[in-house]
């Protein structure tokens, strides 16, 4: 009845759920910070902007970000991913997301920084619809926890338009 | 005399009972198991509720090791969110990030694509010959939460399979032999 085993199973099985409830205690005490983040984008030039060999446009553009997401970060986050998209509507696509930029934020002093970047994956459109569009710059960020569950939001901007003609 | 003839008989039947009974405590673990599995499926609606991540393309978000949660809705996609996805002639799926969506206007089909968040490039070159997007079909899950480490003994028991067997062999050893 109280042999070695017994004694081994029944500590594994209390430690296991002590550890359990923790981790699920950990991840639901996310839900207390309500965090207040803030962010600027400026599009400081237009680099290039073509019309590819096989028919789609791409833009390069150079950015400065503004942002303070130090009030994401709590006890239980790992690191933040952040993400600069562009965001527009088509006569072909309802949607379009295009990544511009992004970065992981490992701790939160690295948080509240402005930089100047130029696009770090390519701006290709569906087609060749991007003469005089207007697109809104959204800044996404996941916050990736230590165990438990995502979240995520977002800020969009707005009121960006790219060049009438090609250059 | 008869009544040696008679305690063998009862111990025979009751060897028999514990046999059995054990035989099907036994039965009970595997289809509990079983009834979870089948049960989370039908919660999430994704027919892998967890996976083991097994590479390090998304570090240090995800480690080797970690287990993920997924579901499977019927909301768009959208960039930014981790998503497990099969290719053509890939045994394992893949674990990254959106990066790009384009939606069509009227029949909302969906051009995705997709990075790993420690690799350089996005994964045009991990897709199958000629694939440029991943599309829904190909999505079997968004990720929604993780828990770390547990998802090791997965990995050893994949990578060494004789430690599968030997734990095997042996849990059912115990669950046979057991005395309670």
């Amino acid at each position: 009845m109280h042999s070695f085993g017994y004694r081994a199973n029944a500590l594994l099985t209390f430690a296991v759920t002590i550890l359990a409830l923790m981790c699920a205690i950990a991840s639901l005490s996310d839900n207390l910070n309500s965090p207040s983040p803030s962010a600027e984008i400026q599009i400081l030039n237009i680099n290039w902007f073509q019309k590819q060999p096989h028919g789609n446009d791409e833009v390069s553009l150079t950015m400065n970000i503004t942002a303070d997401l130090q009030s994401l970060f709590t006890w239980n986050t790992k690191q933040v991913f952040l993400f600069v998209a562009a965001e527009y509507e088509t006569s072909k696509n309802a949607l379009n997301q295009v990544s511009l930029w992004d970065a992981i934020i490992p701790a939160k002093e690295y948080a509240k920084f402005n930089l100047h970047t130029s696009n770090k994956y390519r701006f290709i459109d569906q087609g060749h619809n991007l003469r005089g569009k207007e697109f809104n710059l959204t800044l996404h960020w996941h916050v990736m926890p230590k165990t438990g569950k995502m979240f995520a939001n977002k800020i969009v901007m707005s009121g960006y338009q790219l060049p009438e003609e090609y250059r | 005399m008869g009544w040696v003839g008679e305690s063998v008989a009862s111990v025979k039947s009751m060897q028999i009972r514990r046999t059995l009974s054990q035989f099907i405590s036994l039965g009970m673990i595997v289809s509990s198991a079983l009834i979870i599995w089948k049960g989370l499926i039908c919660i999430t609606g994704s027919e892998s509720p967890v996976v083991v991540v097994l590479s390090e393309s998304m570090e240090p978000g995800f480690q080797r090791g970690d287990i993920l949660f997924l579901r499977m809705s019927k909301d768009p996609i959208r960039a930014g969110e981790i998503v497990v996805f099969n290719i053509q002639g890939r045994d394992i799926p893949i674990v990254h990030r959106v990066i790009e969506v384009h939606e069509r206007q009227v029949t909302g089909e969906v051009d995705v694509l997709t990075k790993g968040d420690n690799n350089p490039g996005d994964d045009r070159m991990l897709y199958a010959y000629g694939q440029r997007w991943v599309k829904r079909q190909h999505i079997m899950g968004r990720a929604v939460g993780f828990l770390p480490y547990v998802g090791w003994m997965t990995i050893i028991m994949t990578e060494k399979p004789i430690v599968k067997y030997i734990l095997v062999g042996a849990l059912g050893l115990l669950v046979i032999t057991s005395k309670d």
